[in-house]
């Protein structure tokens, strides 16, 4: 287990030099230069900042540099938002990302086992066909325009909730946290449905029967754990669609959220901002991958002692 | 003797995506007090859906009673309820299993599964259930049971959880213990183990067992009486010594001439041709006439009935009706039945008291 | 149980020997893998559909374009903001013309006099909105079929040479996926299309970028599934050449498994698409795609939620399509398989 994880923390530092160094060069090689904001500046004024920005020294420099900020946790300083640094814009922007995030990923997993279940123990009837095309929707509809729509008949028509903003409390989280959640809930109200049909049809649920017990206690007691336990793996691909969503959701409902802020940051040019946010969302999806892959381990009892899994 | 089980012409259907699987096709015996009686028969002759029928375990929606009863305990289990049932299974009734290393709950603790049909069905408290789980984790040998309770399945062998599974079905000092071929998917030596435990708790509480299984050595081991299934139906029933040395169905022929025996001289092991039939589209009449080199003209047009051998020995072939022309049966089947007094190839000084009906 | 009374005469008793082969006659014709395949997928309702409304999708978005003689990209500013109207439905009270101006409702037509019929309306431009939501499904589609082909060939290929080979080929290989693997797509996909020309090419590329890992491990995964199986040791046995192996025994039997994966490659294609354009960072006007018209009618969708409706109907049709098809091919080609 412990080489296991050393070998896993290795790599996952290797990926993230590789991305830091890539979008590093690959911001070199962006069409807009950041200055362009600064077209009215002259000769002189453009000197002095590209010195502040430390964008006149060459390349290889400009990369130690940065990479050695880096490796003391600073992103740098962000082009557009005057002598703030991105640490700083990401601190501030938390916030907001992370309670829409937690909140669509607790009630979009929590609603979808329970849709999951409802359509395995009710194979092949209304329930099983209901939930499962609801599930189909989640998984089909893109999550802008779920979103659009969410504004346009809840905020705007029927003047439900508000259209958007971050400034009434917990009511600004509601729409913007269901638009996320329905990627997370379509896709575990899936998994648990085929988990559950597998688990239902084993010999032990058999036995269980042959035991006596009822319908409830072969659902919660025998069945429902050992269909959640591999639910597990798919948390790394829902963390990565809540970000993708967060960069659009965000946008419709002008939450002020990183996603808000990486958008806006590469229709600014605002190079430092872009690679701090992409550093950011790397880190975030790396490390949930590899707590997915730990906490596995950790849960199933069938891992734990014979010590990570292959 | 006291008849604690009685099933009468029981008939049940597959509804398939392929169409009606007629997978039973009346089916009747008795199983008496304290008793083995041991089903045998090939894949698929319908003795595990036999007997998962009288647990109800088969799939609801898919499986259908087409007539007939299974009479428990002054019920018909084919008509209970299934809360009614629930109240049966685990406690009246129990199932151990083929594949102990799939039929335990891997996320359960072992002894959280031994404990759950006591709870369920005696009004215990969970301290005294745990005790009770103990003993039986000790008495079907498991050591260290009080340390090894907390374990899970992955940490114990096949034939230890096999053991554990045993405890299970016998929590509740049930009335039927069924043991679907309990110990095909075991090693040898661990099989034998398992048969010798299962005999001795026999012994122990009184329990009468229908033991599931294609292995004649283990029926020969194990059972008191035995029924051959083939195709949906019982083709011949007797005691343990009526099947092994009085046979009079050509398929107990098959199934005895194809097992090795180490006293018997043959060249080579017989087998019987061809395969068990499609019950989609179950043959007319007796459905081993196709494979059987005795098939008659009427076994191709009428199913046989039983006829009666002796008191407790029936046989459903055309080839015990008065009129059916007299047969020899396999080489190593009349061996057999030269020593079985009674048989009409008895070489011993008793007489030969006439095999036929 | 009783002893059988009646009657029977005795020629009925007459021993006859079975051809014991024709007690094992196949009672059914036997069906090829595939055969039996789209058995079991015909019985899949939702997929037939899926399969019929995809293919007049595809058409339509091949014919739409020409269907009115408008094009997509001519503006008219009189007819700007017209509301759809279609000869004969219009009787109903819905696609009639009739939309708010200055907070009435006003048949728009009459307000502008215009005599024509925009079927799905026009944008702020006067750009026909019918020709356009062809055109830019046409567009959608394209990008995505060619970035689902790119998955699949680079996929098979790098999954095919690393499990068939293994070795030190396949540590090597499956080093640089492991790498791979841990950088999120969308990372990727933005940082690509920032660093390139934006356009369709772009897109492309951003999408196919990393879009062929999960498909090369799928492959690599089946290959060495197979190629360890008496089938292909006995082949090898024989003499049979790395290439027979490779087309005779492996690609066969993979195909399915990567048929089922390109059919989940499409959506997530044309999801990414819209999603680029959407954000601002995709195609660029005047081009449409799906996402470039869902951006603009999300703009006006106060006032016009037409705009938005039509392409945010035709991309949830398409992507739930492409996943019922899926679903289908997965059940009908390896019912056990799950992921």
């Amino acid at each position: 287990m412990v080489k296991y994880i050393g070998k896993r923390l290795i790599y996952m530092f290797l990926t993230m030099f590789l991305i830091a160094t890539a979008t590093f060069f690959l911001m070199q090689t962006l069409p807009g230069s950041p200055i362009a904001s600064y077209n009215k500046l002259n000769e002189s004024q453009r000197a002095i900042v590209e010195k502040k920005y430390g964008i006149d020294k060459p390349k290889p420099v400009q990369y130690a540099i940065y990479m050695k900020n880096l490796a003391k946790g600073d992103l740098g300083t962000s082009f557009v938002f005057k002598g703030k640094s991105v640490n700083d814009l990401l601190v501030n922007r938390f916030k907001p990302s992370f309670i829409l995030g937690a909140q669509a990923m607790v009630f979009g997993t929590v609603v979808g086992i329970l849709l999951g279940m409802l359509a395995a123990l009710r194979q092949n009837t209304f329930w099983d066909y209901g939930s499962t095309f609801f599930a189909i929707l989640g998984i089909s509809i893109p999550s802008f325009v779920f979103a659009s729509l969410l504004q346009y008949w809840i905020a705007s028509e029927w003047h439900l909730l508000p259209v958007g903003l971050w400034n009434d409390g917990w009511k600004s989280s509601i729409l913007p946290s269901i638009a996320l959640a329905m990627g997370p809930l379509a896709l575990s109200a899936r998994f648990i449905r085929t988990e559950m049909i597998e688990v239902l049809n084993s010999d032990y649920i058999t036995l269980a029967k042959a035991k006596g017990a009822n319908g409830y206690e072969i659902a919660f007691k025998h069945a429902l754990r050992n269909a959640l336990i591999p639910l597990v793996t798919v948390l790394g691909p829902v963390a990565a669609g809540l970000i993708t969503g967060s960069l659009v959701v965000e946008q419709i409902f002008a939450i002020p959220g990183i996603g808000e802020q990486f958008v806006s940051s590469i229709m600014t040019n605002d190079h430092a901002t872009i690679m701090g946010t992409t550093l950011f969302f790397s880190a975030f999806l790396i490390v949930v991958i590899f707590i997915v892959d730990i906490l596995y381990g950790i849960i199933d009892p069938r891992i734990r002692l014979s010590g990570g899994k292959s | 003797m006291e008849k604690i089980l009685q099933v009468i012409d029981l008939e049940l259907s597959f509804h398939t995506f392929a169409g009606e699987v007629k997978a039973i096709r009346g089916v009747s015996f008795d199983l008496h007090k304290g008793e083995t009686l041991a089903i045998v028969g090939e894949s698929g002759s319908g003795k595990s859906v036999t007997t998962k029928s009288i647990m109800r375990l088969l799939p609801e929606t898919s499986s259908e009673f087409k007539n007939g009863e299974i009479l428990f305990d002054g019920k018909d289990l084919t008509s209970l309820p299934e809360s009614g049932m629930q109240k049966i299974r685990g406690k009246d009734i129990s199932m151990i299993f083929q594949d102990p290393m799939t039929s335990l709950n891997p996320t359960m603790p072992i002894g959280k599964q031994v404990m759950e049909p006591i709870l369920k069905h005696q009004k215990v408290s969970k301290a005294k259930a745990k005790e009770v789980a103990i003993e039986l984790l000790k008495m079907v040998g498991i050591p260290n049971a009080e340390v090894r309770y907390k374990m899970y399945p992955h940490q114990f062998s096949g034939g230890q959880r096999q053991r554990i599974v045993i405890a299970i079905a016998l929590a509740c000092n049930p009335k039927i213990l069924i043991a679907d071929e309990p110990t095909t998917a075991l090693d040898v030596t661990i099989q034998a183990q398992i048969l010798e435990l299962m005999k001795d708790i026999q012994k122990k509480v009184d329990t009468s067992i229908i033991f599931i299984t294609h292995d004649l050595g283990v029926v020969a081991n194990v059972a008191d009486r035995v029924a051959v299934m083939y195709g949906g139906r019982i083709v011949e029933v007797g005691t343990v010594d009526e099947i092994f040395y009085n046979p009079q169905h050509p398929y107990t022929w098959g199934l005895l001439s194809s097992m090795p025996s180490l006293d018997l001289e043959e060249e080579r092991l017989y087998a019987i041709p061809g395969t068990p039939p499609d019950l989609l589209n179950p043959p007319v009449g007796d459905a081993f006439a196709l494979r059987s080199e005795y098939a008659l003209k009427i076994d191709l047009e009428q199913a046989p009935p039983m006829f009666q051998v002796s008191d407790t020995h029936y046989a459903a072939t055309w080839l015990l009706h008065p009129n059916a022309p007299k047969v020899e049966p396999p080489a190593t089947i009349i061996e057999r039945m030269k020593t079985f007094r009674g048989s009409r190839y008895y070489e011993g000084t008793d007489g030969n008291l006439g095999g036929e009906a | 149980m009783q002893l059988d009374k009646q009657q029977l005469p005795p020629e009925k008793f007459e021993r006859v020997v079975i051809d014991t082969d024709s007690a094992e006659r196949i009672s059914k014709p036997s069906l090829s893998f595939w055969q039996d395949a789209w058995l079991r997928l015909r019985k899949n309702k939702a997929a037939i559909v899926s399969m019929v409304v995809l293919v007049l999708l595809v058409l339509m978005a091949l014919v739409g374009p020409h269907l009115n003689g408008r094009s997509g990209d001519v503006q008219n500013l009189r007819h700007a903001n017209l509301p759809p109207k279609i000869p004969g439905i219009e009787k109903l009270g819905i696609f009639n013309g009739v939309g708010e101006l200055g907070g009435q409702k006003l048949d728009l037509y009459e307000v502008k006099k215009v005599d024509e019929y925009y079927w799905f309306g026009t944008d702020g431009l006067g750009r026909d909105l019918f020709t356009r939501l062809w055109e830019g499904t046409q567009i959608s589609l394209l990008i995505a079929f060619i970035a689902a082909l790119i998955d699949v060939v680079i996929g098979v290929a790098y999954g095919g040479i690393s499990g068939y080979f293994g070795g030190r080929t396949d540590d090597v290989m499956q080093r640089v996926v492991e790498i791979l693997i841990g950088i999120p797509t969308l990372i990727v996909v933005i940082l690509m299309i920032l660093i390139m020309e934006p356009g369709i090419t772009a897109i492309i590329i951003a999408i196919s970028i990393t879009g062929w890992i999960g498909m090369s491990r799928i492959v690599r995964a089946q290959i060495l599934k197979f190629k360890g199986q008496e089938f292909v040791l006995a082949s090898r046995t024989l003499g049979a050449s790395h290439n027979r192996i490779i087309t005779k025994h492996l690609l066969p039997n993979i195909l399915g498994i990567v048929i089922i994966n390109t059919m989940f490659t499409i959506p997530s294609a044309i999801f990414f698409e819209a999603f680029l354009s959407f954000i601002g960072i995709g195609l660029q006007p005047p081009a449409a795609s799906l996402g470039t018209l869902i951006n603009d009618g999300y703009k006006v969708m106060e006032f016009q939620p037409y705009v938005l409706l039509f392409p945010a109907l035709v991309i949830s049709i398409l992507m739930i399509a492409f996943n019922l098809i899926g679903d289908g091919l997965r059940d009908a080609l390896d019912p056990k398989m799950k992921d």
